[in-house]
């Protein structure tokens, strides 16, 4: 499978990164990640990719990695179509104070608009 | 929106009865509102393992027994009330302290007592409670199909400051 998981720094999204790399390893599956601009979140960009080629290099395993500029939401969305990914990953939310689950905006965005299947990794 | 960034009314909501409250519901039962003390833990964990997964919110409460016990553990950070039907714990509200002088509120009653009036004296309870030790601003989130909760919070005095998510958020000045 032709994978395609969005990071944008939130610390979910970069569990979900930890949990994907590790499934894609696993299943054998190709994967892509794309940083992408996430005002919510601090990191920047370049310390992203930092902690993503950090947690590649443990998990002795290679993806591309490439920054996404303009609107993360319909960016994924528009990248997964356009290159025939089959399926995107993403953060599946933050909790509040309550241990609530709270969605990101990029993630409802793309759960909402994906031609194809999204994963939200608890 | 994290703290900081969230509107609150300028206006206070007023203020609201301090526990312990009684009352007789719809269903003629008489309940008791009271703040959360040690030896009400079993009683409330009880209730929330037996909550109908149907009335669960945001991936609260938990499913299970053991997840049940470490997040109410959690909420002792903050003010709690529990409403009782005898020795039973039929209700539960909570507000609990965030990072920018501000509490999350949420409160849960048990299925058999739900549409009987209990969850708004909970909530006014609560806001007692809550006013008594000094919470100024109160906020929540609620999913913005959830009608019934959203006139409950607004009939206290919450109004909304962002709908723009899946969730609507409101807030609250005691």
């Amino acid at each position: 499978m032709n994978l395609l998981l969005g990071i944008g720094g939130s610390e979910d999204s970069i569990r979900a990164l930890e949990k994907t790399v590790e499934r894609a390893k696993t299943a054998g599956d190709e994967l892509t990640v794309a940083i992408v601009d996430n005002p919510e979140s601090d990191r920047t960009p370049e310390g992203i990719e930092t902690r993503v080629r950090d947690t590649l290099e443990d998990a002795d395993f290679s993806a591309t990695v490439r920054h996404v500029s303009g609107d993360p939401g319909s960016e994924l969305v528009d990248l997964a179509e356009r290159e025939g990914f089959d399926q995107i990953a993403l953060g599946g939310g933050q909790r509040s104070p309550m241990g609530k689950i709270q969605l990101g905006h990029i993630a409802e965005f793309v759960l909402l608009n994906s031609p194809v299947t999204v994963t939200l990794v608890r | 929106m994290n703290g900081s960034e969230r509107e609150y009314p300028d206006a206070s909501a007023g203020s609201f009865p301090e526990p312990p409250l009684s009352f007789t519901d719809r269903e003629d039962r008489e309940i008791e509102v009271r703040p959360y003390e040690d030896g009400d833990l079993e009683s409330v964990v009880a209730m929330y393992v037996d909550f109908d997964s149907a009335d669960r919110a945001q991936g609260i409460p938990p499913a299970t027994e053991s997840r049940v016990r470490d997040w109410f553990d959690a909420l002792l950070d903050g003010l709690n009330v529990v409403a009782w039907h005898g020795d039973r714990a039929v209700g539960h509200a909570t507000l609990v302290p965030g990072d920018d002088a501000d509490h999350e509120l949420a409160i849960f009653v048990h299925q058999d007592y739900q549409r009987a009036g209990i969850g708004s004296k909970l909530l006014r309870g609560l806001l007692g409670h809550g006013g008594a030790n000094g919470v100024e601003k109160v906020w929540l989130t609620v999913e913005r199909w959830n009608r019934a909760a959203i006139g409950l919070y607004e009939s206290v005095g919450f109004e909304t400051c962002s709908s723009e998510s899946f969730e609507r958020e409101m807030a609250l000045r005691l």
